[in-house]
């Protein structure tokens, strides 16, 4: 260890700050910084994201799997009219968004189980920033893992037919979806050891299969349909195909957009609760 | 300085049943090393917890250079900083970027944030590692980086909870003069630990913290001195007769006849040696070897805690 000056670290002020008129440094920060602070929290979060190959290959590969999957291996036997892709494409997307989405729930309850969060919350920052960094760059994650997902779809042979309205309504919608579905996780991450909360990303892996999303319901077994019926990736994925295809989506757009907002609403509701309640683990 | 930097009264907190703190009051004084010792489950943490805005106490007064520390928390945490159990740096981001990261969120402007870090990453001895990510640093590189963050905005109080567990003694032997030079410089420090030698070597004062209550405070000195009785002089002698001899002008004393050693408790050590010299003399004996063997830490610890330490065993875990 070198040795350490007395005063170097002087400069001035004094070495110790004694109160908020202490120095300019804590002047500046008497008041809130909540756009710098979520913006620190989010290039925190894409460099986990951007430095971790297995959350590039959560973020990008997986989906494009899933889709070269779905329509090249299953495709064929499935399709009987030559537009399977038509039909599955939207599935895949809201599938891709949830599973991405789920990926926050581990990251957060990393934070929790390191010293991360109990230093964030004993320093005077804007409120649950952290939590804001892991919401905003799931949202740029996720738009941005839509585009290879959507190119290898053009490839494939995917025409949608939704004109410039529709595009922006299915971007808003994807975006309500991101949104919901981090904070879900951002509420499991809080309170789920980091094994536990891994696991959350096969809810949103396999859930959708259950729905409309890949095939009709109608060939599901009949104590199935029921369930496939109503949960909400069905409403969800069907909004979205008839967006995607140019259709002015009905009721089960609205049945979408209760699903999405009743969860967003109580998980920012559990989050800041839970992230003011809990200590680290 | 005329007034204590923190001022802790009547502290009370219990989770469902168990009571984790049962009235706790200290006062830390500018520019102190204040240490908190106990063994796992005493309270410390839950202590450093509430002192540090993250927990609420049931009952009980926090003021930290006159701050209300319960009513204002957020006026709290520009005075602060805190160094937890674990290193809470991010290992997918370099030394230097978690510093700046930091430097951001205690809002320095870009010129501040990187003069004070370059200042930092002197300071700990870690210009050269700050390029590298943090998965790749020793842990007692992390905790250095660590302990460098909570400088950034010069806090009035630094808290470090149990700062070395887990390290390599060389490491803890770093860490240790760090905290030492940043005492020197003027910064107040409150430690928790289950090191008794920790307490020893760093702190000014030391709480000894047991179930949830203070049970002694003090300096070491204070508090090896209130153990006066545990306090002995050992006598070593070069052959049989020698010792055989002395034995029996002190009969009260704890032979040990393949050691040829006596050793026997004294209040005044000086004044038995200088009894058992003159005895030396007077009867030729051959004595080769003197010492004082003064109580440690331990010896307090486990003497104010050592019943406590079984029954506390189930809920330590």
């Amino acid at each position: 260890m070198s040795s350490i000056a007395l005063g170097q670290t002087g400069g001035g002020a004094g070495p110790v700050n004694t109160g908020p008129g202490g120095d300019p440094a804590a002047l500046s920060s008497q008041h809130g910084h909540p756009i710098g602070d979520i913006a620190a929290m989010v290039a925190r979060e894409l460099r986990r994201t951007l430095r971790s190959v297995d959350g590039l290959v959560t973020a990008f590969a997986i989906p494009v799997c899933i889709m070269l999957v779905f329509v090249v291996v299953f495709g064929g036997a499935i399709e009987d009219d030559g537009r399977y892709i038509e039909y599955v494409v939207p599935g895949i997307l809201v599938l891709c968004l949830g599973f991405g989405a789920a990926s926050t729930a581990t990251a957060v309850a990393q934070d929790m189980t390191s010293g991360t969060i109990d230093r964030f919350k004993t320093m005077p920052i804007f409120g649950a920033s952290v939590l804001y960094g892991h919401l905003v760059s799931s949202v740029l994650r996720n738009l941005a893992a839509c585009v290879p997902v959507l190119g290898v779809a053009l490839l494939l042979g995917f025409r949608p037919h939704a004109d410039a309205a529709s595009w922006l309504l299915a971007i808003a919608f994807a975006v309500l979806i991101i949104v919901a579905f981090t904070w879900l996780s951002c509420v499991a991450g809080l309170v789920l050891s980091v094994e536990a909360a891994n696991s959350v990303t096969f809810v949103f892996l396999f859930l959708p299969y259950v729905s409309s999303g890949f095939v009709g319901t109608d060939t599901m077994p009949g104590w199935l349909q029921g369930f496939a019926d109503t949960q909400p990736f069905t409403p969800i994925i069907e909004t979205l195909r008839d967006l995607l295809g140019g259709v002015a989506p009905g009721p089960v757009f609205w049945q979408a957009f209760a699903w999405l907002a009743g969860i967003l609403v109580l998980s920012v509701a559990g989050s800041m609760l839970l992230y003011r309640r809990t200590a680290a683990k | 300085m005329h007034q204590p930097v923190i001022e802790v009264a009547g502290l009370t907190k219990s989770f469902g049943s168990h009571h984790a703190l049962r009235g706790v009051d200290f006062e830390v004084w500018p520019g102190q090393v204040f240490a908190m010792l106990g063994a796992n489950g005493a309270g410390k943490t839950t202590t450093i917890s509430i002192l540090t805005t993250l927990l609420r106490p049931d009952a009980g007064t926090v003021r930290i250079a006159s701050t209300d520390v319960l009513a204002r928390p957020a006026d709290a945490r520009r005075l602060i900083s805190l160094t937890g159990q674990f290193a809470s740096v991010d290992t997918f981001q370099t030394g230097a970027e978690n510093l700046a990261m930091m430097c951001r969120l205690a809002h320095l402007s870009h010129r501040q944030a990187a003069a004070r870090s370059a200042e930092l990453l002197d300071q700990f001895d870690l210009r050269e590692a700050a390029g590298r990510r943090v998965a790749h640093y020793s842990g007692g590189m992390r905790r250095r980086l660590d302990l460098a963050i909570s400088l950034i905005a010069r806090p009035a109080v630094v808290f470090l909870d149990e700062p070395t567990t887990g390290l390599d003694p060389r490491s803890r032997a770093q860490l240790w003069s760090v905290v030492r030079e940043l005492a020197a410089q003027g910064t107040t420090i409150v430690l928790t630990t289950q090191y008794l030698d920790e307490a020893d070597q760093l702190a000014d004062r030391i709480v000894v913290l047991d179930e949830g209550t203070i049970v002694a405070e003090g300096t070491a000195a204070e508090l090896k001195g209130r153990l006066t009785d545990r306090q002995h002089v050992e006598f070593t002698f070069q052959d049989a007769r020698s010792f055989e001899l002395a034995r029996t002008l002190a009969p009260r004393a704890d032979a040990s006849a393949e050691l040829l050693a006596l050793r026997m408790p004294a209040t005044a050590p000086v004044e038995t040696i200088q009894w058992m010299l003159a005895l030396a003399v007077e009867h030729d004996l051959g004595v080769s070897d003197v010492g004082i063997i003064r109580p440690t830490l331990d010896d307090v610890f486990l003497s104010l805690t050592g019943a406590a330490d079984e029954r506390a065993e189930g809920v330590a875990a």
